[in-house]
């Protein structure tokens, strides 16, 4: 299935500097994957140290948030968005 | 070389004022301008909620629904979404170990301190590429925007 995966500004630079990257996947989980793969900079800014997705760095299916579907295992269909949407938090 | 941050003075005048008007609590909001190879500027902001109610006195969030807000109303003005500002009520302009685990470079990053309803300094910070540390951006004020 192939996939569009907008990327975010602040993270073209490790991304070869495209706005978007086309992939083969099957599930959400599967495109960040290939596309970590591709862009082996991009995985720190994505994961924590466990391999978890950063707790700020929400991911999103056309628009629908995958916490609110199956999350990383959220199946994809041809033509689909992915979109990589960071919350900013932070304080003193 | 250190990066550049400019800033025309009444924008940097409004972050200190949302940061006093907030004040115990943490403001925060983004900033909209133009990046190019060796000159970024702020050209408007765009204020947000603080939606940390369990503790806006040290932490505030703004979510991924504001900042796609934020990114479609720079859009709309043909500017980029290039940073954001926060303030540190009683605390100084600088990040937290809090604040690093949470950021992407890239990005400006503006932290006013304010100290007993007043505003002190203000810094701006951009999170290095290997997320070791930030590094400070130095700030260019001036009356009048450069692109203007």
């Amino acid at each position: 299935m192939a996939v569009k995966v907008i990327i975010p500004t602040p993270l073209r630079a490790y991304a070869g500097k495209q706005e978007s990257v086309e992939l083969q996947a099957a599930t959400v989980g599967e495109a960040l994957s290939a596309l970590t793969s591709r862009f082996g900079e991009l995985k720190k800014h994505l994961y924590a140290d466990d391999g978890r997705l950063r707790s700020f760095v929400n991911v999103y299916v056309n628009d629908e948030d995958i916490r609110y579907l199956q999350k990383d295992q959220t199946r994809v269909r041809e033509g689909d968005t992915i979109s990589i949407v960071p919350s900013i938090a932070g304080g003193s | 070389m250190e990066p550049v941050l400019k800033i025309r003075e009444d924008l940097a005048r409004r972050i200190q004022s949302h940061g006093v008007e907030t004040y115990p609590h943490e403001c925060c909001g983004a900033l909209l301008g133009r990046d190019a190879e060796n000159s970024r500027e702020v050209l408007d902001l765009l204020p947000l909620e603080n939606r940390r109610n369990d503790s806006p006195r040290n932490r505030f969030e703004v979510t991924p629904e504001d900042v796609r807000l934020a990114e479609n109303t720079a859009r709309a003005k043909q500017l980029d979404l290039i940073g954001w500002y926060h303030s540190h009520p009683d605390a100084p302009a600088r990040p937290s170990e809090f604040d690093r685990e949470h950021a992407w470079p890239w990005y400006s990053y503006i932290i006013v301190s304010i100290q007993a309803r007043a505003p002190r300094d203000t810094r701006s910070w951009r999170l290095r590429d290997d997320r070791s540390a930030y590094d400070p951006e130095a700030i260019e004020t001036a009356a009048r925007s450069v692109g203007s």
